[in-house]
């Protein structure tokens, strides 16, 4: 059994390592850091904490002037009010100029914790990839997200982070070495490729077991870093298997699958589909019933696999 | 206590020159924005010949002051300015607007020798503003940062965040000036009447005062008033200044000043060489 963690405690941890190595780092809250686990710099270096009360639009733009100065703020707030509500300011003051400001999008995809459709970001990465200038990393696990952050950190740049709420298992071991832009083979596999991004490539490693069950060998790959993305590695593994399924906790437009169709459509026309959140917003519920009925657990990526190849389910 | 008469005959000079500047920038570029530039002239001069800590050969030197133009639609102003400064060639502001400009229609810090900070979306430019000052603090760094906005960008909501939060951390090292000129694009009717048109903000200085900061009313054409006026905000202790600038959209063009029908008309060869005239008259002897 592996271990549970959760990503967004593996990220309050890593800013926290951070401070210790950074002077210029500074976490920017919107009033929600025990939520998105920035409590922990609060509590062990208040020095590089602020909050920035429940005021969004100008917790970006402060980032904004921080980060033309030489500082490296990380944002602690939700997808959706990075994404959504400071979009504009984003758009203006970060994205355009370049400026190096991280973002810390705590509550990604529909596991928030019951908070409903307000709350739970789907459109992110659609909205994110979109962004000129942006780089965008959804990481899989705690080992992963701890990494990631410390990547992004010493990147020069705007960057947005996904990040989940409730524990999930640790994949990656302590040998993992994370690189910025490079997808990683999960599963080596030849009846077809599945590319997963976030804790949704956890479900389809779980997936890859289902299917090995009935005599399928699938090849997964996780795209932690959605953009810019690893071109030449997608048409790689779509070319080892000449079939793609892509699965993300994500609408079916404009994130993972549609990252990937744009690439194979232009370098190798491949049989593919996109499994995802179809064109919906979330709902509350508990966890496995909101998998179930949005079609995200294993089961589900195993079904469309099966799809794919032309079995039966 | 009226600034000294020198400085004074000069920073006048300065402002003659910027609004020349301005119309013939907009004027060749076939496009852009008259009214709101022309009412931030005296502000714009005095502080860059005044004010702030800058040298125009080292745009990006750390420890100088810092201005953000939140208003960024009237950059033209801020352009010409920069011009006369030395930042770049003074010419080089009628390629406002041209393709491959330096000079862009909104301000842009990645092409701009000058610009400290990117805006055009209202509002978006005041935090950025307060994200330098509280990260000079920071950095134990002395420099001081200005935001410039006009009174319709405050009808944004991001500017109100900004106020509280600047007031929460005590931000001293920070000072808003409002170019309340009082007329913004479109408008709204005054009694009724859809042919005057005015800013439907009132008591401006009364919402910056309840939000905590230290507020200066001002003439924001005379420099006798304006200059000390920005030196107290510079001085102030304790907790941000706002200085309410009081202007007249299209200020210096008898038949632009008040007219929202100026706010984005470009003049043509009639109207600049009418506009000259009058500049030429108000000229320091």
């Amino acid at each position: 059994m592996a271990k549970m963690v959760e990503v967004r405690a593996a990220w309050g941890d890593a800013l926290l390592e951070l401070t210790k190595t950074h002077p210029n780092l500074v976490v920017l809250d919107g009033d929600l850091a025990s939520s998105t686990m920035a409590q922990t710099v609060a509590y062990s270096a208040p020095d590089f904490f602020m909050n920035m009360g429940i005021a969004e639009q100008n917790m970006m733009g402060v980032a904004a002037g921080m980060a033309s100065v030489g500082l490296v703020p990380w944002l602690s707030t939700f997808a959706c009010f990075l994404t959504s509500r400071a979009l504009d300011q984003l758009r203006v003051t970060v994205a355009q100029p370049k400026l190096n400001v991280k973002l810390g999008a705590a509550y990604s995809g529909i596991l928030t914790g019951k908070t409903g459709k307000t709350h739970i970001d789907v459109e992110d990465i659609a909205i994110m990839r979109a962004m000129p200038n942006m780089v965008v990393v959804a990481p899989a696990d705690a080992v992963e997200c701890r990494l990631a952050t410390l990547a992004l950190t010493d990147m020069s740049g705007p960057a947005y982070l996904r990040l989940t709420r409730d524990s999930t298992p640790v994949i990656f071991g302590e040998e993992y070495k994370f690189e910025l832009g490079k997808l990683v083979v999960l599963r080596e596999g030849k009846d077809l490729t599945i590319f997963g991004t976030g804790v949704q490539s956890v479900r389809a490693l779980e997936a890859c077991d289902l299917l090995a069950q009935e005599g399928i060998s699938a090849h997964l790959v996780h795209v932690h870093t959605l953009k810019p993305l690893d071109v030449e590695g997608i048409v790689a593994a779509a070319a080892k298997t000449g079939r793609v399924l892509t699965t993300e906790d994500h609408t079916i437009i404009g994130g993972l699958g549609g990252a990937v169709a744009e690439v194979l459509s232009q370098r190798r026309p491949t049989p593919m589909r996109i499994h995802g959140l179809q064109d919906c917003f979330g709902e509350s519920g508990p966890n496995d019933a909101m998998l179930e009925k949005y079609g995200l657990t294993a089961k589900h990526i195993a079904q469309a696999a099966k799809a794919l190849l032309g079995k039966a389910c | 206590m009226p600034i000294d008469a020198a400085l004074k005959r000069d920073l006048q000079a300065k402002a003659v020159q910027v609004r020349k500047m301005i119309l013939e920038a907009v004027h060749t570029a076939g496009a852009g924005h008259v009214g709101g530039p022309l009412s931030m002239v005296e502000i714009a001069v005095a502080l860059y010949f005044k004010m702030l800590r800058v040298d125009p050969k080292n745009p990006q030197w750390p420890d100088r002051d810092r201005f953000v133009l939140s208003k960024g639609h009237s950059c033209v102003a801020l352009y010409a300015t920069l011009g006369l400064k030395g930042f770049f060639p003074t010419e080089e502001v009628n390629t406002y607007d041209a393709i491959n400009s330096r000079m862009q229609g909104h301000p842009d810090m990645t092409k701009t020798p000058g610009i400290d900070m990117a805006s055009g979306s209202l509002g978006t430019g005041c935090s950025p503003a307060l994200g330098m000052a509280l990260a000079a603090k920071r950095l134990k760094k002395d420099f001081h940062t200005w935001v410039l906005l006009g009174d319709g960008e405050i009808e944004e909501g991001q500017v109100w965040e900004m106020a509280w939060v600047a007031d929460h951390y005590r931000v001293d090292n920070l000072t808003a000036i409002v170019d309340y000129n009082k007329i913004q694009q479109f408008g709204f009717p005054k009694d009724g009447n859809i042919r005057h048109r005015v800013n439907p903000l009132t008591r401006v200085a009364d919402k910056w005062r309840a939000f905590g900061w230290n507020v200066l009313e001002v003439d924001g054409h005379d420099f006798d008033v304006l200059v000390p006026a920005m030196e107290e905000a510079k001085a102030t202790r304790g907790r941000p200044t706002c200085i309410v600038a009081h202007t007249v959209k299209g200020k210096g063009i008898s038949f632009m000043e008040d007219d929202y029908n100026w706010h984005a008309k470009v003049p043509n060869q009639d109207e600049l060489a009418k506009a000259y005239a009058e500049l030429d008259v108000q000229r320091p002897r």
